[in-house]
């Protein structure tokens, strides 16, 4: 606890006593901003997933489709019994046909302006919203067998499941990705920290010898290279969030969610700067009492 | 001050790389007296003192400081020790980025006292050691007399019980030597125990004239009351 008043008020003896040193401070303070920078975009990117995952999951989990192809002389007949079947099974809510016009705004994107989509025979889609824990599928395939052949039930399992998963993993990923920037950065100052110790060890033994306790020497260099990872980290941090909010939208086109922070998510960032002030605290504190080891 | 002996070395030994410096030393020094510690170079006059405050830890034996087993010591007790013992180092040890004001005031600001202690106890002692005007200088610009007597104040800030100074007039001229030597009396008379390693016979002999002191003679690996006092 004295440490972080001391950490938070400062102490000019202890400060004073130790010179500064250029480089060491530099790449503290780069280093925390570069890794505060990239930890802001992994961090969105991390957020992005999760929340995708969580949209695809939602959308698609109470959703199912009954794709009707048949010949002109019974697809009407056919889609009859579908939407009779339907209205009958237990765990099938709501039901809605897709216009025409609906199914080739899907296709659109995908063929181009220029097709003809009009001119192309497409089957009769039917929305399915469940209820509940669903329908009893296999009995479901069986009745569209009996009585509507061309129909197709689809519960979107085939790609929703991996496309959750693709969204979970880049999840993970980015998880693994904040770690890595947090061990580098741990690793960057505690070497930043080990060369300025080093770097002062004349100091450090001269301190020693006239009567200062270890916890004097340590407040030197930690409060200092705290304060440099969190300038660093809060630099950086800054820039992230500007990137970030200048990447360009996607979620108009239907394809994705935007990278970035959606309302309270903004307040995950302000973890970089801290997280780079944390890690210099206890690199340093470790770097130090490596080096007063060394020291009568 | 306490009864107890300023300085005790019983049965100490120090080996480097199993080469033998000292066997079987045993060594007491009362409080407020002023002993030289003489011997041929290499014969381990710094060994000693250094092991008198610790920079080094004996290969067997026991070292006390007013009756307190320095071997025995935490490591924040042995830096709360080092305050109340005043060392000049042979070669001084500063802070070479502080000026001579700042790093004479190491020993206090390390201590955590107020701006106040720090003032009561400046203000004389750069007049004391003669470097008032010196104040603000680096050690780098000092001279080796005035580095030497930057240390003795440096030494004596926190106004110890005991004086440890390894050669402190080592590389210094004979006048800037008895310098020294008049400040080391006067702590002396003032009741501080001095332990002054030195090879310099005519300052012993010079001081002889002055105080009561008493020669140790580190050779063939023990130490030796080297007669009555001078």
């Amino acid at each position: 606890m004295k440490l972080f008043w001391v950490l938070v008020r400062g102490d000019s003896s202890a400060e004073k006593v130790v010179p500064p040193t250029g480089l060491t401070a530099l790449l503290t303070t780069a280093s925390a901003a570069a890794m505060a920078f990239l930890a802001v975009f992994v961090l969105a990117l991390a957020l992005t997933a999760g929340r995708q995952a969580s949209d695809w999951e939602d959308a698609l989990a109470d959703t199912a489709t009954v794709r009707i192809s048949a010949p002109d002389e019974t697809i009407v007949a056919q889609v009859e019994a579908v939407e009779a079947i339907l209205a009958q099974t237990p765990g099938v809510g709501a039901t809605r046909q897709l216009s025409a016009q609906e199914q080739l705004d899907i296709l659109a994107p995908w063929f181009g302006p220029d097709v003809p989509l009009d001119a192309l025979r497409l089957p009769i889609l039917i929305e399915v919203k469940i209820d509940g824990g669903g329908p009893d599928v296999i009995g479901l395939e069986q009745r569209f067998a009996a009585e509507a052949p061309g129909a197709v039930y689809d519960d979107h399992g085939r790609w929703r499941v991996p496309m959750v998963r693709a969204a979970q993993g880049l999840r993970r990923l980015a998880m693994t990705g904040l770690l890595l920037i947090a061990g580098v950065t741990g690793v960057t100052i505690a070497l930043a920290a080990s060369a300025s110790l080093a770097a002062n060890g004349q100091v450090i033994d001269v301190l020693r010898l006239v009567g200062a306790e270890d916890a004097y020497i340590t407040r030197a260099f930690v409060r200092r290279f705290t304060l440099r990872a969190l300038i660093g980290g809060a630099v950086g941090t800054v820039f992230g969030l500007v990137a970030v909010a200048l990447v360009p939208n996607v979620s108009a086109s239907n394809i994705g969610a935007d990278v970035g922070f959606n309302g309270a998510e903004w307040l995950w960032p302000i973890l970089a700067p801290l997280a780079a002030g944390g890690l210099a605290f206890a690199a340093t504190r470790l770097a130090a009492a490596r080096r007063l080891k060394e020291v009568s | 001050m306490t009864d107890e002996a300023a300085i005790e070395l019983t049965s100490v030994a120090m080996s480097y790389g199993g080469r033998a410096l000292f066997r079987d030393v045993s060594v007491s020094l009362a409080p407020g007296s002023f002993h030289f510690l003489t011997g041929p170079s290499g014969a381990g006059k710094t060994t000693l003192i250094k092991l008198c405050y610790s920079e080094l830890t004996p290969t067997e034996g026991r070292v006390a400081i007013f009756g307190e087993d320095t071997g025995a010591m935490a490591r924040d007790d042995v830096a709360k020790m080092r305050r109340r013992v005043g060392v000049v180092h042979q070669d001084c040890r500063f802070i070479d980025h502080l000026n001579v004001s700042e790093n004479v005031l190491l020993p206090v600001t390390v201590s955590g006292a107020t701006a106040a202690d720090i003032e009561a106890n400046m203000s004389d002692l750069l007049g004391w050691v003669g470097l008032t005007n010196m104040a603000d200088q680096t050690p780098p610009e000092l001279s080796g007399g005035e580095r030497q007597r930057a240390a003795l104040a440096r030494a004596v800030i926190l106004s110890p019980d005991l004086i440890l100074a390894d050669e402190p007039t080592g590389n210094v001229d004979w006048e800037m030597s008895l310098n020294i030597l008049n400040l080391l009396i006067e702590l002396n008379k003032l009741g501080k125990t001095i332990l002054c390693a030195t090879h310099d016979m005519s300052l012993i002999r010079q001081a002889k004239t002055r105080v009561s002191a008493r020669v140790l003679r580190l050779h063939n690996g023990s130490v030796e009351l080297a007669g009555a006092e001078l």
